[in-house]
């Protein structure tokens, strides 16, 4: 399977071509238009929602602006906050570098896709308990990263959840209350 | 008694299930999208738009200039710092200010055609970094602090006592600009119908919103709602009304529909306003014995031009009251560049003034041979010697021994580098901690319905601080209920009017108000009682509430059963409250010590913090578990004041080039050591009902001097600019 095109690879493409000379903004021509959008069959919490979206639309402008799910949270846009963490396939990804359209097919996950009906994902729990957040905005992506941090076996101690809860700011600095939130849910999950 | 317990948060569960809506989260149908275009020249006119090619792409209904936008009056508000309301003119007076918007049927086409706006421009002079060189331009703040103070503040004769001083200390510290970057950036969505207007925003004072949009629009208050019942992070920078929310609410009225403007993570450097760069020139003497004699604070702000409102950061304000002194002088400027209007931020004027007056205090410790800690004792201020008015309550000694004895300060080797881990220098530091307690006058309702849940309603916001949770346990307290009945509704402007959540003040602004509505609520609740039967013969007053039961000697009565007899379905009541007598009596703050560890690699400068550990005397603490993230999270902020956060400019073109959240540097998780934070529990009863005195700021304030002085310990090196860098601390 071929790794889907990102809006990193984009971004990456576009800071090359500015390294080059470039006329002034004034003289440059205006972005060519792209063609009309077109339906995408995604599939997010198990649903699968037909959705017509730009070919720009990026994963998380596609779940708050057109599938109304609003808890996955934009908070730069630019793969640099971690407050749009999502799990496709059940990996931990930035919803604002994956273009819509490339995640047809594949599954979605969003922090409204955690609890089982009114039972709380027991990291969801752990954050309540802990109070680990304050505004509570870059919160669902701190969820998501924590949930992976699980699964992918980087909760061996303070210091290295630390280290790999670093791509998810707050800054309401609620960190050693994620962190020890993390610490729970993990050790409940070994017991 | 719910108040002081760690009540897990009302707001929690929609937190963590996604279910909290935020501003740009509410389905309004039928909206458009709106991005800003903003300058690419620091100082100019425009003199002409290309906007053709823009309003041809598909999807895009409007692009709106100061051409075609029509007249807005200046904003106008309470408190409100910011007055010009952009679009209005051609002028340009800084890099990024906004020009222009556009608006189209999606979010994507919107953003094109932002992108595709030509705007010309005949560029002039411009001063785009305040330096020393640019002090000359400086001049007396006429607004400060909204114009309740002077900015020249004395006491005594300071050059007489500093000329005389045996020990004297003088220096200039720095501290950069800052931007707030909450997580949720600014956003408003608009919806016209006929001549009013709702909107949602993202704010810290719906009624500050309600006013500047009335007044820019030329609305009576009553034609604007306001609705923002979470915020994702303020700090500062969504105190005041912006322009961007004042330009979504132009582009619905221009289209005709609804509107959503959400400014990007770049556009929020120069659409919301920064803590000031400032330069502050202080000088200290002391007597051998550790008195001092006197202190001058000179503080510099950069300010914008004053076009589009004034702000000075109000470094010495702290100064006066912090230490007992006979001879004080303290004097603002702000020093205009051309650069966007600056505003509060976290602690403004207390975190950075702090850093300049607590680094002196330690660079005149060690001048004096004496302990850091033993030098503030010897000059604690038993009451305010400027207002001349004894504190309200202050714990601060107690602060002082606590924090210090769990530190370990004892141990400390006064001598700079001598500490070591191996071959890590470790340096111990401190400074002290205070914060004004602020009180504005609030309002509130509370409401019985008949499914026998009571809803207690504010226009006050909650940022994060937990304020939905302290009303509930407040109003549960009060009226004697279980607060699983309780749930607390705000950042409404349909619900009484309540304050600006700034000065962290909030707490006590609002619970004295929910004091106020529960017991009109209970006498209402017992005069319909003496109606019912049961309390036949029963006077009023004889009627108290007991769990959900109306009671009297010998009688009870459930309150839903009175209600049903009345056929009220709701009963409700309202409260209202100001700072009183005794506020006014006395200089009311909090108090803090704040104990620093860090470690420095010798050989590449790298600067970690590795343990903090604080005591805070706020008065009651509310709720256990929020005030104490309140408490750690300002500690956090105040990490990254020390040694990540800085704004920087290129001088040539004024324009700011780490405007994006990966290059402007935030505490991350690994940069937060562990952080322990104690508090002396004790209700100041001057500043309110509840006696809690805030505790929003005060927990940032004294974190960056703490760590200056740490660096200092461990290398022996005095870094009076911040942020502390690598390059400040490599032999």
């Amino acid at each position: 399977m071929t790794a889907p095109i990102t809006r990193r690879d984009l971004i990456g493409t576009s800071a090359a071509a500015a390294a080059l000379p470039m006329p002034s903004l004034a003289d440059a021509p205006a972005p060519a238009a792209p063609a009309a959008p077109a339906v995408a069959a995604l599939t997010i919490n198990g649903q699968v929602h037909r959705v017509a979206i730009d070919q720009r639309t990026s994963l998380l402008d596609a779940l708050r602006e057109h599938i109304g799910l609003t808890g996955t949270k934009k908070g730069c846009d630019h793969g640099s906050c971690g407050a749009c963490t999502v799990h496709v396939d059940n990996k931990r990804v930035l919803a604002c570098l994956v273009l819509a359209h490339r995640v047809e097919g594949r599954a979605v996950t969003t922090i409204e896709g955690l609890a089982q009906g009114d039972t709380l994902h027991p990291m969801q729990a752990a954050f309540l308990a802990h109070d680990g957040y304050q505004c509570g905005y870059c919160t669902p992506g701190q969820i998501m990263s924590a949930v992976s941090l699980v699964e992918e076996g980087h909760t061996q101690s303070e210091a290295e959840i630390a280290e790999w809860m670093s791509g998810n700011l707050c800054r309401c600095g609620a960190y050693t209350n994620i962190r020890a939130a993390i610490q729970d849910a993990a050790r409940a999950k070994r017991a | 008694m719910y108040i002081g317990q760690g009540i897990v948060r009302q707001d929690g569960r929609l937190k963590v299930t996604g279910g909290a809506r935020y501003a740009a989260e509410f389905d309004v149908p039928g909206c458009l999208h709106a991005v800003l275009v903003q300058s690419t020249i620091p100082a100019g006119a425009i003199t002409g738009y290309d906007t053709a090619q823009a309003e041809r792409m598909p999807g895009v209904v409007a692009i709106i200039t100061h051409q075609n936008a029509g007249a807005l009056n200046q904003h106008k508000a309470a408190q409100q710092t910011v007055t010009h309301p952009f679009l209005q003119d051609g002028r340009i007076v800084y890099n990024g200010q906004h020009v222009a918007v556009a608006v189209a049927d999606t979010f994507e086409r919107a953003e094109a055609a932002a992108s595709a706006v030509r705007v010309r421009y005949a560029p002039s002079e411009a001063v785009t970094v305040m330096d020393e060189s640019a002090l000359s331009r400086a001049y007396k703040p006429k607004q400060f602090q909204n114009g309740e103070k002077s900015p020249d503040v004395s006491r005594g004769d300071e050059d007489a006592a500093f000329a005389g001083a045996p020990v004297r200390v003088e220096a200039t510290y720095e501290t950069p600009v800052e931007h707030h970057n909450p997580m949720e950036p600014h956003a408003t969505i608009a919806m016209w119908r006929g001549d009013t207007v709702a909107v949602w925003t993202s704010t810290q004072g719906i009624s500050g919103v309600q006013e500047t949009l009335a007044s820019a629009f030329g609305l009576p208050k009553e034609s604007v709602t306001v609705v923002c019942p979470y915020v994702g992070g303020g700090f500062g920078c969504k105190g005041n009304t912006w322009p961007p929310a004042t330009i979504a609410a132009l582009a619905a009225r221009h289209v005709g529909r609804p509107v959503k403007l959400v400014v990007t993570r770049p556009q929020m450097f120069t659409s919301n306003g920064y803590r000031p760069k400032t330069i502050q020139k202080i000088r200290l003497g002391a007597g051998r014995d550790g008195r001092l004699l006197s202190i001058r604070h000179d503080g510099f702000s950069q300010m914008s031009d004053p076009m589009l409102g004034e702000f000075s950061e109000p470094v010495g304000v702290v100064t006066q009251m912090a230490y007992s002194c006979r001879n004080v002088a303290v004097t603002h400027r702000v020093v205009p560049v051309n650069q966007g209007l600056p505003t509060y931020m976290r602690a403004p004027g207390e975190s950075s003034g702090m850093f300049a007056l607590e680094s002196a205090m330690d660079e005149m410790a060690h001048a004096l041979r004496m302990d850091p800690l033993a030098f503030r004792l010897a000059n604690y201020a038993e009451r305010d010697e400027q207002k001349d008015k004894p504190f309200a309550s202050k714990g601060l000694r107690e602060c002082y021994s606590r924090a210090a004895d769990r530190f370990g300060w004892r141990q400390r080797n006064p001598t700079p580098g001598s500490m070591r881990d191996g071959r890590i220098l470790v340096g111990w530091g401190m400074a002290t901690s205070t914060y004004p307690t602020n009180r504005r006058p609030c309002h509130a309702r509370i409401v019985v319905r008949s499914d026998g849940t009571v809803l207690v309603q504010s226009g006050v916001q909650d940022l994060g601080t937990g304020t939905y949770t302290i009303m509930a346990q407040c109003a549960a307290d009060r009226l004697g209920v279980d607060i699983a009945r309780v749930s607390a509704q705000l950042g409404d402007s349909r619900f009484p009017q309540g304050p600006v959540s700034g000065g962290s003040a909030t707490a006590a602004s609002v619970l004295p108000a929910i004091e106020a509505a529960a017991d009109a609520l209970l006498a209402r609740l017992a005069a319909l009682a003496a109606l019912d039967p049961h309390f036949a013969q029963v006077p009023p007053a004889d009627i108290r509430l007991d769990g959900f039961d109306l009671t009297a000697p010998g009688r009870r009565v459930p309150v839903l059963q009175v209600m049903a007899r009345a056929g009220l379905h709701t009963v409700d009541a309202e409260g209202s409250s100001a700072p009183g007598d005794a506020y006014k009596a006395h200089s009311c703050h909090s108090f803090g010590a704040q104990f620093a560890e860090i470690r420095i690699d010798p050989d590449f400068g790298t600067i970690r913090v590795s343990r903090i550990v604080s005591c805070f005397e706020v008065g009651r603490l509310l709720n256990a578990r929020t005030g104490r993230s309140q408490l750690l999270g300002g500690i956090v902020f105040g990490i990254g004041m020390a040694l990540q956060e800085e704004t920087l400019v290129d001088r040539a073109t004024g324009r700011i080039v780490n405007s994006n959240i990966a290059d402007y540097h935030v505490p991350v998780n690994a940069d937060v050591p562990d952080i322990e934070v104690m508090t002396v529990d004790a209700p100041d009863l001057a500043t309110g009902a509840l006696g809690a005195k805030g505790a929003g700021e005060l927990p940032m304030v004294g974190v960056a001097p703490a760590i200056a002085n740490a660096v200092f310990h461990a290398t022996g090196r005095r870094v009076r600019k911040l942020p502390i860098r690598v390059e400040d601390v490599l032999a």
